[in-house]
């Protein structure tokens, strides 16, 4: 009736506050985050591969559709894997605030005072010494050491009881392991808006450089923040491949990829020189430069239709992992509007194989007499259209002149006056700039939950007490009762108390065959 | 880098092999000694709370400790019982396995000149191992459950037996994103953190059927067999806890080694690959696993499935995401 307002207003909120914040919430929804992380491993995903993801829709129809809504192509990013990790960040903070606040409380504290029946707790002992009480507890403060935090205190009857405790670091790891692991969430998070990807192919030669800037990318994948302009990419450029070396077993499995390239660190610093291999990428202020892959880019003079030559090199994409069997086109504007443009589709075999019939293809990835396989045209190549592919031709408006297999050196003629050298060939590296500005204080997050981690499970919380006291005052021996607890991961504690209680003893010089030692002591039933 | 030494790769092949026979063994002798050995009919006779004693490695965890050397009750008879004798030749039988089957893995080393855990076939052969070594630990700590060495040794031999046919891959040199020395630390870190969790996993098997037996000893049927030479549910429960705490940092830090060493090569510290993905799923479950024993009504039995479910996703982790999905980590060439 005098309940106020407020009271009954809060209270809902208050009840699911706490339902939200209990353990078994946060047990709940850990499964849930493991259950739901299922699926982005079993369906295709789009940020991982577009083109497998959109096949598999194409080929599930209505089904894969009804999937696509759920989000299930992009677990990872999809509203309710967020709501999922949110809620358990939440429940993780509302469980901390408590926990540290009484941590610390408890961190200040002094140990409880003995409970009145010491042979009542899990573990239990007594035994005489001849020292005097006060001596005593002298002793057995030193041999208990500095990992107990002891006190002493005086009961009436006239005893000396000793509380000890010993394990308040495993809380403390327990929370820094909680507070790291939120603080890790938190900085992936501001990883995920400012972070940007840039992806490039760098052919070997001059004037085949970019630097570090949205327009000279293949490709960009930035984080929110970024694509709205808020992150200003570092100012360098990586001038050229100056060299890529791939070396290969006997039976093609590669064993070295080295790509050596020139680059300025900002746009105004003298070139240097650098290597960067597959586990060793360039790293620098703020981004890193990964070799990604390779490949090979052929060089070809065209005589065109009207007499002028042409040189070109470009970078063909492989259509073989395995083999580097490699696919690309070049394409040559001729006069415009006079239908006289040159396109050319080429495959090219780094170590070629006649399959019958004139077609090629390759048994290896390593070059060993490479061949060019080309199909010329003549025509419109069509540049005024849509943007295309300068892997692939768009031959609408062209007719074929011919076709051959050329090796380096090898010059052909085509019909209408075309005319083809197969001039050799310069390999094509792909980069990858990658700027992520949280992953270092990741690290120490991650390194601070391990920390925490070890503590939280390595340590054991003991109480243990003592009261010694000189049998009722008639001059007969002082006796020494010992009580302990193990407050948690009760693991070998009986073991783990007659050692303690063999340590009290010898304290005191106490005479060993006088001890009634045990876990379990007589009369407990 | 070098090419690979052939006789020493057959060599290790063949150690490998002798291996697998000498656990065989061993897992014939401890069965013998779990079939008809004392320890049944002490669980049987003394009461639970004198049991709960014997504990089991729950000391220290499967921490190397100068402790007594694992034989029987120190005022034992002069002649031990043939069953004992049986479980202490199986125990021996065990470590020469285990010296062999570690003498396969070195020599397979010196043939690819590499740390030879590089697929399948290699990382099974070493999780194997290390399931053993930390049976063989907790033996150290605790003799009492010796005669349990079969139910470990079960699913090695299954797990290298496997690896040796149909996982088997001739031993080559590394391609070159997998030459790290991430690749040491990660590796091996995962396969003794999943190698312990397997033997966890055996204790709380074995754990969840002495339980139901405990419950309803008349009902158990066949289970009655195995459940009455078992120590006592508390104490396979702590067994099987204890090689959690140890091995969940562990897994956490090869986690964190994996995503150091991706930072590196793939140019991102997570990208949520299938192979990542199931880590992560693993890595959870496990914390699952931490925070079930500590809530009311969790711990025990539920618990227990939550660690199995944990066992689980590393299996499916190890052979469905290898074999069926494909990922980066599945290598093949340099893209
Ligand atoms: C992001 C999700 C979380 C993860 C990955 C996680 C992980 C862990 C791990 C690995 C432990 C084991 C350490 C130990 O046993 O001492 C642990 C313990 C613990 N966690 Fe969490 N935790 C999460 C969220 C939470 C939440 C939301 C709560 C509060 C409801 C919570 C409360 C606790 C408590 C009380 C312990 C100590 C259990 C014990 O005494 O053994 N955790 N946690």
């Amino acid at each position: 009736m005098t309940v106020p307002m407020r009271r009954v207003l809060l209270r809902p909120f208050r009840v699911v506050w706490r339902r939200l914040t209990s353990m078994r919430t946060a047990l709940i929804l850990l499964f849930l985050l493991a259950v739901a992380a299922v699926p982005g491993s079993i369906l295709p995903q789009r940020p991982l591969n577009a083109d497998k993801t959109n096949a598999y829709i194409a080929q599930h129809g209505t089904w894969g559709r009804l999937l696509d809504h759920l989000g299930l192509y992009d677990v990872f990013g999809s509203v309710w894997f967020a709501a999922i990790y949110l809620l358990l960040a939440v429940s993780l903070v509302g469980c901390l605030i408590p926990r540290i606040r009484l941590h610390a409380r408890a961190s200040v504290r002094k140990p409880l005072p003995a409970p009145r029946n010491l042979d009542r707790l899990p573990e239990s002992g007594t035994f005489e010494t001849a020292a005097t009480p006060e001596q005593y507890a002298t002793a057995a403060r030193a041999a208990l050491g500095r990992r107990w935090r002891v006190v002493q205190r005086a009961e009436p009857g006239g005893a000396i009881t000793l509380s000890a405790e010993k394990g308040y670091s495993r809380e403390t790891g327990n929370l820094l392991f909680h507070v790291a692991l939120l603080a890790g969430l938190v900085l992936i998070a501001i990883g995920q808006l400012y972070k940007y990807e840039g992806n490039r192919i760098v052919v070997q030669g001059p004037d085949q450089g970019f630097c570090n800037t949205v327009s000279q990318y293949d490709t960009w994948t930035p984080g929110r923040l970024a694509a709205e302009g808020k992150v200003t990419p570092a100012p360098f450029c990586i001038d050229a491949l100056t060299s890529f070396v791939a070396n290969y077993t006997a039976g093609g499995e590669p064993t070295e990829f080295t790509a050596k390239v020139r680059y300025r660190p900002t746009l105004g610093a003298p070139a240097r020189d650098a290597t960067i291999r597959v586990n060793e990428p360039l790293r620098l202020e703020g981004d890193r430069v990964y070799l990604i892959s390779h490949g090979f880019a052929p060089r070809v003079t065209v005589t065109m239709p009207d007499g002028t030559v042409q040189h070109d090199v470009q970078a063909f994409v492989p259509s073989d992992a395995s083999t580097l069997l490699s696919e690309g086109a070049f394409k040559e504007q001729g006069r415009p509007g006079a239908n006289q443009d040159v396109g050319i589709a080429g495959l090219f075999a780094p170590t070629p194989q006649d399959t019958g019939n004139g077609v090629i293809t390759s048994v290896s990835p390593q070059v060993n007499d490479p061949v060019l396989a080309i199909i010329v045209y003549v025509g419109n190549l069509n540049f005024n259209g849509l943007p295309q592919s300068v892997y692939s031709l768009d031959t609408s408006k062209m007719t074929e002149v011919g076709r051959a297999n050329m090796t380096v050196g090898q010059t052909k003629s085509f019909g209408d006056g075309v005319k083809v050298t197969f001039g050799g060939w310069v390999p094509w590296v792909s980069l990858q700039v990658s700027h992520d500005p949280t992953q270092g204080w990741l690290l120490v997050a991650v390194v601070a939950m391990v920390a925490g981690l070890v503590a939280s499970l390595g340590i054991r919380r003991r109480r243990l007490w003592l009261r010694v006291r000189d049998d009722l005052g008639s001059g007969g021996p002082t006796v020494v009762e010992v009580g302990g607890l193990a407050r948690s991961d009760t693991g070998n504690f009986s073991t783990e108390f007659a050692g303690l209680l063999r340590r009290l003893q010898d304290a005191a010089g106490t005479v060993r065959h006088d001890a009634v030692v045990g876990g379990v002591p007589a009369g407990k039933e | 880098m070098a090419g690979i030494d052939g006789s020493m790769a057959h060599l290790s092949d063949s150690l490998f092999t002798t291996a697998i026979a000498v656990y065989a063994v061993a897992m014939v002798g401890y069965t013998a000694e779990y079939a008809f050995g004392r320890k049944g009919r002490i669980a049987r006779t003394v009461p639970v709370a004198a049991r709960e004693r014997e504990l089991v490695g729950a000391g220290a965890g499967p921490v190397i400790a100068p402790a007594a050397p694992p034989s029987g009750p120190p005022a034992a008879p002069p002649r031990r019982p043939l069953a004992e004798r049986i479980g202490r030749w199986s125990l021996g039988i065990t470590v020469v396995g285990l010296l062999l089957h570690a003498t396969s893995i070195v020599v397979r080393a010196t043939a690819v000149d590499a740390v030879p855990w590089s697929n399948m076939y290699e990382f099974a052969s070493v999780a194997g191992l290390v399931g053993v070594l930390a049976f063989v630990v907790l033996l150290w700590k605790a003799p009492a459950i010796r005669h349990l060495g079969g139910f470990i040794l079960l699913p090695v031999i299954l797990l290298m037996f496997l690896a040796g046919t149909v996982w088997y891959s001739r031993a080559t040199p590394l391609v070159p994103a997998l030459q790290s020395y991430w690749l040491a630390i990660h590796v091996t870190l995962v396969s003794i953190a999943e190698g312990a969790l397997m033997t966890s996993a055996v204790m709380t098997m074995l754990y969840l059927v002495k339980y139901r037996y405990d419950r309803r000893p008349e009902g158990a049927g066949r289970l009655a067999v195995l459940a009455a030479r078992l120590p006592s549910a508390a104490t396979l429960d702590k067994a099987a806890y204890r090689v959690v705490a140890f091995a969940f940092p562990l897994y956490t830090v090869a986690i964190i080694a994996g995503a150091i060493w991706a930072e590196a090569a793939w140019g991102r510290y997570w990208g949520w690959d299938p192979k990542e993905t199931w880590a992560f799923i693993v890595w959870v479950i496990y914390a699952g696993y931490l925070h079930a024993r500590a809530t009311a009504g969790w711990k025990g039995r539920m618990a227990a499935w939550v660690n199995l479910t944990g066992f689980t996703a590393i299996i499916f982790n190890f052979i469905v995401v290898n074999v069926v999905i494909s990922g980066l980590h599945s290598y093949a060439g340099l893209s």
